[in-house]
């Protein structure tokens, strides 16, 4: 088999074993939604324009860069990465259908969450922009795995992977406009936001739901996501590991 | 002469001020079962693992089926089976599943289901690996490693943690691999494991091979073969010259002459009407020549 079709292969053995895990899968779904349920209780459906796309952000970075950080920790750990490189597969194609099957997840979670939005709140899809908004979502997905398996490099073991995961991505969710609007925010915090990848993917998203197609394509924003993704890739080249550290 | 299945010259491996491998010299040939046989951290899987490709070597010249490990080929790969020590598969799949999936990586896999009986697990094998026992996932590591058919098969420490059992089945797995032709690299700090599956193998302690041969060999290669072991009545003590040792309750001792030796003995407990109780004549046992070889060997370190 070509290293496409095993790659292509391993997404589905990925999603095999994802949905054996019904409790871990039915919170992959539910948590975003809680969020939405929360924020429109706080802030009233009058907020949905905002957090609806902010949701969305959520839950890709969730899916990929979250989600990957810590189950190829916890599979490094497990031996489960020194067994594959033992056998032919190539190794970019088992990281393929690791980060294939991630997406996967992370397109369910942005229907999910825009329908949600749609159905429950009256928020719009911006079908006009519907190819910005996909071009946006893939690099973004891209990026965020890259950076997710770059992080699983720098973790010394499973056991520290939730703490470190988290502690690196939601204090940058926090001043990203995802959860909260930036427009108060100090202007040195506002800079800072600015640095980060996931600033420009909500600032997109945000863009291609307020404006639709007379947004355009976000192409700042794409460019700083599509640098962070490089710099995850060079990381990730730099830094991943196969076997647990000892 | 046909190319060795895995042939070492001069490997050394060092992780900073440690020099866990100090240059060995290693020669497997094609179809054989070897055994490299050592006390824990004697530089067994550090060997074993340059040998798969998993550890980059300081120094020295390394061959496995013509391939260099370190350069990571998968022209390589597909022919050779990999047993860790620790276990490693996505535990919510089945195990034909993980077979399967597995058998798809080879160019010419042996069909799952074979393998899946070769291992053992013909009743388990809708089973889902997370509800398996220890040694049940252990067998999954050897079906794992058999998926792709390959010629060379590494066993790290295959049954470490099997009960006695189970340890036979897997040798019996093992005997039936050797038949079908597959070379086998096998390393265990077990010497009846050693004896009963090796063709030949190689005793290595702190880094270094002490002795390499067949497990006659190595024992043949140390000084007195046999030994004689025996009780007395109470208070019965036999003469000087045997040079007996006394071992808890019992005598014992080592001689090059078995016949002499015993028909010496037999004569002695005639003629003084001692009564030799559970007599018991043995060979040296592997354990033995691999405690003298490498007691031998750090004395030798010693006095270097």
């Amino acid at each position: 088999m070509s290293g496409l079709a095993l790659a292509i292969r391993q997404i589905g053995y990925e999603n095999r074993a994802f949905w054996r895990n019904p409790v871990s899968a039915f919170f992959t779904f539910a948590f975003p939604l809680l969020f939405m349920v929360i924020f429109n209780v706080l802030f009233g459906a009058g907020a949905a324009g905002f957090f609806t796309p902010g949701i969305i952000v959520f839950a890709v970075v969730t899916a990929t860069y979250t989600n990957l950080a810590m189950t190829v920790t916890i599979a490094r750990d497990a031996g489960i990465l020194k067994r594959i490189r033992g056998t032919p597969l190539p190794a970019w194609a088992y990281l393929a259908g690791r980060i294939g099957h991630a997406v996967v997840i992370a397109f369910l979670l942005v229907v999910i969450v825009a329908g949600f939005g749609t159905l429950a709140y009256g928020v719009e899809v911006p079908w006009g922009a519907l190819p910005a908004v996909v071009l946006v979502l893939v690099v973004a997905a891209a990026a965020f795995s890259a950076l997710g398996l770059a992080l699983s490099g720098l973790i010394p073991n499973a056991e520290a992977a939730p703490a470190v995961v988290n502690a690196s991505i939601l204090p940058v969710l926090f001043i990203s406009n995802v959860f909260i609007q930036m427009d108060n925010a100090p202007g040195w915090l506002d800079t800072v936001s600015h640095l980060l990848p996931v600033r420009h993917f909500a600032d997109a998203m945000m863009k291609l739901y307020a404006s639709g197609s007379a947004a355009g394509v976000p192409w700042t924003e794409l460019g700083v996501i599509a640098l962070w993704g490089v710099m995850g890739v060079v990381a990730a080249l730099r830094f991943f590991s196969w076997e647990p550290r000892r | 002469m046909t190319p060795a299945a895995v042939e070492v010259r001069g490997l050394r491996k060092s992780y900073g001020q440690l020099e866990a491998v100090r240059g060995i010299d290693l020669r497997v040939e094609r179809g054989e079962v070897f055994a490299l046989l050592g006390p824990n951290g004697a530089g067994k899987t550090t060997t074993v693992e340059i040998l798969e490709g998993h550890r980059q070597r300081t120094a020295g010249e390394v061959s496995v089926l013509g391939h260099d490990p370190g350069r990571n080929e998968r022209a390589l790969k597909e022919r050779m089976g990999i047993v860790l020590q620790q276990t490693g598969v996505d535990e919510y799949l089945t195990v034909r599943e993980v077979v399967q999936m597995v058998a798809g990586y080879y160019p010419r896999p042996r069909d799952p289901d074979e393998v899946i009986a070769l291992a053992a697990l013909a009743d388990l094998s809708d089973r889902r690996v997370k509800q398996l026992s220890g040694g049940q996932k252990r067998r999954v590591d050897l079906a794992v490693a058999l998926a792709g058919d390959p010629e060379l098969l590494f066993l790290d420490e295959p049954t470490t943690g099997f009960d006695p059992g189970a340890r036979r089945q897997a040798w019996e797995t093992v005997r039936g691999l050797a038949a079908l032709g597959k070379t086998i690299f096998l390393t265990t700090h077990l010497m009846d494991e050693a004896q009963a599956l090796a063709h030949r193998l190689a005793i290595i302690s702190d880094g270094v091979i002490v002795a390499t041969g067949s497990a006659d060999e190595l024992i043949g290669a140390t000084s007195s073969t046999t030994r004689v072991r025996f009780r007395l009545p109470a208070g019965g003590e036999p003469p000087e010259r045997f040079g007996a040792q006394r071992e808890a309750s019992a005598w014992q001792l080592e001689t090059d002459e078995p016949t002499r030796t015993l028909n010496q003995l037999t004569e002695w407990a005639l003629s003084t009407d001692a009564d030799l109780l559970d007599l018991e004549v043995s060979r040296r046992s592997l354990e033995d020549a691999y405690l003298q070889l490498t007691a031998e060997a750090a004395e030798a370190e010693a006095e270097a």
